[in-house]
């Protein structure tokens, strides 16, 4: 019985949606899903954000993001979630390598830990909306400012789209992270295609 | 709709916050020294002045964070938020 | 009247180039790309577009906007539409309207038109485009600002460009808090036919702006007098606008009457297009040089005189004006009393009107206490005007045309002690109208002050509140409907459920199975059969939905004795323990297990629809009062799927998928990590059915395939999936509560029963409130079972429990004893948890359960129904 689910692979929130994403290069409006990614959350505590701050920084390759804002290029990235509190991301698979280095870094390995590191790889999923109207696509739900003004590449925030939780991360001049809890993506990815009907 | 000045994330729109009442109400240290009408007073009572008012807001859709805002419930204006511990901004009476 | 009113020529926003065909009243004719209804009828000659609503007398155009009292139409065509101003409504081929009295019909069809909405921001909100806005616009844009431009009309003379948008058929609706406005947009219903399917037919802008410019213009008032309602009569800015926009004459022969120089300057624009004026009249003792100029032309002007009634034809359309003893024949009689500032949206802000005999208007006074700029005529238009009421005439003087609301009930008003403008027009309904009294609320003040003898900056105007004009429901709905009305959380085994025929249930925004039924089965076969499969043998339940908290650091067990009624920090690492959270009241608001996973490291379960409560509860506690704890809380709901196995195989399933697990030293309340069906997992022995039951968790990428996986390994057991129905049930039968059904927000843990879960020693948030006098009564409600007298009763929950049978007639207050929170028919028969005052005091008793009309004779048990000795938590052996 055991051998039949063995190696049995992750399956998407989103799968069932897959083949009505819009992921034609060069359209309006892409919208593809990133599965699986390693995801750790990060909560420190104020007093010793100085201290271990730049150790889990440096582990991550990437230094600790200021607020609103993500730190890192490719993968791993990280995402300023609040104060002390961060979400790390990194390949798929890597989840274990990216909590134990963490908890490291928090200090785990000299007893006490000065706040937690938790694996939540599998509570959130990565949508990728891109597209020269991706922005216009977003401002029929999203109540941030994503004008290049006060927002851009590079930023991140916390808020609320199609009444869904989201983790907001901009990574191109047009190009966006959603990062959404799994129960949520089902229902955010269907407000997405019906929000982009005017624009694929 | 407010436009809240979270102390951590900014301006935000009130959907993202619940509110969370009149702010400095602390949690007695001994709860088991008050009288009856000294324990009500703290579960029950609260203020609810026409004019500036000390509230509490947590950003729940954003940094998750609690803080204070001073607040006229009469126009709305916000005269400013501050963090739990912090000096809160001057108002006119 | 018939034949075309058309001018040769001219007509700032029409293309003569080509030509429509609509339909009004069933009679088909031609327009102008660019016509708005009322224009379009008005070039045919047509003058009744519409009913007074209670007098039923015939009306006609009389404005060219959005102050329109009279022609409200219904648009047949298309989607349809109640009560749209034809003054606004642009005509397209194929337009079918028609005229209404005063109420509109909804259309019975679904609206199948798509609505959207927008999220937008803008330093600089500029509304209306006339002249004063376009400037503010671009100066705006030239200093380097994001503005937005939004004006009700189709054309806006100001190009869309880098920061400036620009809005046409926009109409602001409403100014809130902070700088926030609401605006419709109306983006295809002229296009008719051709719209283009994919596009939103009305769009919902919710504007945040740093600063609005109010460039809203001024809106001309009239002058009362009898029978003032005639088709006919028309403003008189309006009718010259009619002649100056759309090469329309709104009448060949006019009178005009006026109480200031815009009436003389309608005058004479009607005279440039080629209308006969009749004559002219003004309330004024003299016209100053306006009136000279008129005389020059040959235009009698009559100076110090009113118009004292009209008269009509059989069709009620204008034919005479009386001025005294004077009969005027003529088709046209333009009006116009003043200009009033159009301030809607700056008092809807919180700003001040006052009266400026200058302006002869309300004009802006202290402004609302946001950034805001008033400009061009919004500020007033300067000139004087005299005030103007008739006296004691013959006919009826309407104040509200749409309201179809007179003179004589401000009269009527003052006469019932009546004197402020607010109970006035709540008396008289003046100024209630979809219109929002444009065109009558500064008369029925001015009226209101000649009547008290008072200046009319005394009276003021009414309070205007959004929206400034109706907005439909469909357009405030946008997209929020059908399956994006609210989202709906799924669990990774949600389509599992839906292919094996689970009959939903909403749980919070939650959707979970109810039941499974199989061809041929009520819901109460299908449960009762769900039951007595994890009763006997094993069933498993999706139990994915349970909230999920990590709460780790040095002192997270000493916060969760300060949270938890019971006593955490006992708890040994691998063990798990009930708990109850309560506030600071002491009443319970949720319930779960937490699991001790190490010393420093908490698993919470919570309530499925409480899960955000309970986190921002324990953030509130470490945020704000005990910030010095180590504690952090990590919400991991999404992160687990969890299935719940229930009855005595489970142990044997849980065998087959976990051979690496040591279930024979797996006590009750542990959790063990595991490999589960080869995935990784944490098993928790914890159970809500009183049956032997593990709760399995898995990353809920692995949800589907740990699901799958336990029913092909249950299937030799008879494993049958359960829903909520079938756990509610199981649950109740031994009489464990749900927080929020079995409580409401007045249930202390020792009402619930729960007594043995609080710790004595106090030391959490709400202790002291056990002991007030108010939760230590004796008599206060607490939860018992309940058995109806006849089994085949299964009791309504909500029922009211009274201590005799209501009699036929009730004379007398029947005293309230409780209430049922929880009934069903379980494996135990029917039975039922109910609140009761005394409580298990009334064990044995018979009562009656009272719900629409019926009494159901009861008997109080205890609330355990199944099981008392709890003999089923390690299996049947």
């Amino acid at each position: 019985m055991t051998a039949m689910a063995e190696g049995s692979a992750p399956r998407s929130a989103v799968a069932h949606l897959a083949p009505d994403l819009p992921d034609r290069p060069g359209g309006a409006v892409r919208l593809r899903e990133v599965a699986f990614p390693a995801q750790v959350e990060l909560r420190l505590d104020d007093e010793d954000a100085t201290a271990f701050g730049p150790r889990a920084g440096q582990f991550l390759c990437c230094g600790m993001p200021a607020p609103g804002h993500a730190a890192g290029a490719g993968d791993p990235y990280v995402l300023w979630l609040g104060p002390g509190w961060y979400l790390a991301v990194d390949r798929p698979g890597s989840a274990y390598g990216l909590l134990a280095g963490l908890r490291d870094a928090l200090g785990a390995d000299c007893g006490g830990m000065c706040g937690s590191a938790v694996d939540v790889s599998a509570a959130r999923t990565v949508l990728e909306l891109s597209g020269p109207s991706a922005r216009a696509v977003l401002a029929h739900g999203c109540l941030l400012d994503l004008h290049p003004r006060t927002f851009g590449p590079g930023r991140c925030a916390q808020t609320v789209l199609a009444q869904a939780q989201v983790v907001l991360h901009q990574t191109g001049a047009a190009d966006y992270r959603l990062l959404v809890r799994t129960s949520y993506a089902d229902h955010l990815v269907r407000w997405l295609l019906d929000a982009m009907t005017e624009y694929v | 709709m407010l436009l809240i000045p979270c102390p951590w994330c900014g301006d935000r729109d009130e959907v993202e916050f619940h509110y969370g009442g009149q702010a400095h109400v602390a949690y007695p240290s001994d709860p088991d020294a008050l009288d009856d009408a000294a324990w009500a007073d703290y579960v029950f009572m609260r203020d609810n002045p026409k004019g500036w008012f000390r509230e509490r807001w947590t950003h729940t859709a954003g940094c998750r964070r609690w803080f204070n805002v001073v607040r006229h419930t009469v126009t709305y204006e916000i005269a400013g938020s501050y963090r739990p511990g912090d000096v809160p901004p001057k108002v006119a009476s | 009247m018939t034949g075309s009113f058309r001018t040769a020529s001219g007509g700032t926003r029409i293309d003569r180039s080509r030509t429509l065909t609509f339909t009004f009243d069933g009679t088909t004719y031609t327009a102008h790309p660019g016509d708005t209804l009322a224009s379009a009828l008005l070039a045919h000659g047509v003058r009744v577009v519409a009913q007074g609503p209670y007098t039923g007398r015939p009306r006609g155009v009389y404005s060219t906007g959005a102050e329109e009292p009279n022609a409200f139409v219904q648009v047949e065509s298309g989607p349809g539409e109640p009560m749209v101003r034809a003054t606004r409504l642009e005509v397209h081929d194929g337009l079918r309207a028609s005229s209404l009295s005063g109420r509109g019909r909804l259309v019975d069809a679904p609206d199948t038109g798509r609505y959207d909405k927008v999220y937008a921001h803008c330093d600089v909100l500029v509304i209306g485009a006339g002249t004063a806005g376009r400037a503010a616009a671009l100066a705006a844009v030239a200093a380097g600002a994001r503005v937005i431009v939004a004006d009700d009309r189709p054309g806006i003379g100001i190009e869309a460009s880098g920061e400036l948008t620009v809005l046409p058929r926009t109409t602001v609706t409403g100014h809130y808090d902070h700088g926030y406005f609401v605006a419709v947009e109306r983006r295809t219903d002229h296009l008719g036919d051709a719209a283009p399917a994919r596009t939103a037919r009305r769009r919902l802008w919710h504007v945040r702006a740093r600063r609005v410019v109010l460039a809203t213009g001024a809106l001309e008032r009239p002058v009362l007098f009898p029978d003032n309602d005639r088709p006919g009569i028309m403003l008189a800015g309006a009718a010259a606008a009619y002649v100056r926009r759309y090469g329309v004459l709104p009448g060949r022969r006019a009178v005009v009457f006026g109480a200031h120089d815009g009436a003389l300057q309608a005058a004479l624009d009607l005279l440039d297009a080629g209308v006969e004026i009749a004559c002219v009249t003004d309330v004024r003792a003299s016209t100053g040089p306006l009136g000279d100029r008129l005389r020059e032309r040959g235009v009698t002007v009559l100076e110090g005189r009113a118009v004292t009634g009209t008269e009509s034809g059989p069709d009620g359309i204008l034919t005479d004006a009386r001025i005294g003893g004077d009969i005027v024949p003529c088709d046209l009689l333009a009006v116009s009393g003043g200009w009033n500032p159009d301030l809607h949206l700056f008092t809807q802000a919180g700003g001040r009107t006052r009266w400026s005999a200058e302006h002869a208007a309300f004009i802006p006074g202290a402004p609302p206490r946001v950034p805001i700029d008033v400009v061009g005529s919004a500020r007033g238009i300067p000139g004087e005007a005299a005030e103007h009421l008739p006296e004691g005439a013959d006919g009826l003087v309407f104040v509200d045309l749409h309201r179809d609301a007179t003179l004589a009930g401000v009269r009527d008003a003052l006469q019932a002690g009546m004197t402020s403008n607010e109970h006035v027009k709540r008396y008289t309904t003046i100024g209630t109208g979809a219109d929002q009294g444009r065109t009558s609320g500064v008369p029925a003040s001015g009226a209101l002050a000649r009547l008290l003898g008072r200046a009319p900056g005394e009276i003021g105007t009414t309070t205007q509140r959004p929206p400034v004009e109706p907005i439909p429901f469909a357009v405030l709905a946008g997209r929020d409907r059908g399956d994006l009305l609210a989202p709906a959380r799924r669990t990774p085994m949600h389509g599992w459920h839906e292919e094996h025929g689970a009959l939903f249930e909403d749980v919070g925004e939650w959707k979970r199975p109810r039941y499974y039924p199989r061809p041929g089965e009520s819901m109460d076969d299908a449960v009762l059969r769900e039951c007595r499969t994890a009763r006997a043998r094993v069933a498993a339940l999706d139990a994915s939905t349970l909230g999920k908290i990590d709460v780790q650091g040095p002192d997270a067990a000493a916060f969760l004795d300060r949270i938890y009624t019971g006593r955490i920090s006992t708890l040994a690492p691998g063990r798990c323990r009930y708990g109850v959270m309560c506030g600071t009241d002491g009443m319970i608001f949720d319930d779960g297990v937490a699991a001790r996973l190490a010393p420093g490291r908490f698993h919470l379960t919570t309530t499925s629809g409480n899960a955000a409560r309970v986190l921002d509860w324990l953030e509130e506690w470490l945020q704000t009062e005990w910030p010095e704890l180590r504690v952090r809380c990590t919400s991991v709901t999404d992160q687990w799927a969890v299935v719940a196995l229930a009855g005595p195989r489970s142990r044997d399933v849980l065998t087959a998928l976990a051979p690496g697990l040591d279930v024979a030293a797996f006590p009750f309340m542990a959790t063990r990590e595991a490999e589960v069906a080869g995935l990784p997992a944490r098993v928790f022995r914890i159970s809500y059915s009183g049956e032997l039951a593990y709760e399995i968790n898995v990353p809920s990428w692995h949800g589907l395939a740990l699901w799958e996986a336990v029913m092909a390994a249950g299937e030799p057991h008879g494993i049958a999936p359960y829903g909520t129905e079938t756990m509610h049930v199981l649950r109740a039968e031994k009489g464990y509560i749900v927080a929020g059904q079995d409580t409401d927000g007045t249930v202390t843990p020792h009402d619930a029963g729960l007594g043995w879960a609080v710790k004595a020693a106090g030391g959490w948030v709400g202790h002291r409130s056990l002991h007030r006098p108010d939760t230590a009564r004796a008599d206060r409600k607490r939860l018992v079972g309940l058995r109806p007298r006849d089994p085949a009763v299964v009791l309504a929950e909500g029922a009211q429990l009274v201590a005799e049978p209501p009699p036929a007639e009730i004379t007398h207050p029947v005293p309230m004893l409780g209430h049922v929170t929880s009934s069903y028919r379980g494996t135990v028969g029917s039975f039922a948890l109910a609140l009761l005052k005394g409580g298990d005091e009334r064990e044995g008793e018979t009562l009656y359960a009272v719900d629409s009309g019926r009494a159901d004779a009861v008997t109080v048990t205890s609330p355990v129904h199944y099981d008392r000795e709890g003999a089923r938590r390690d299996g049947d052996g």
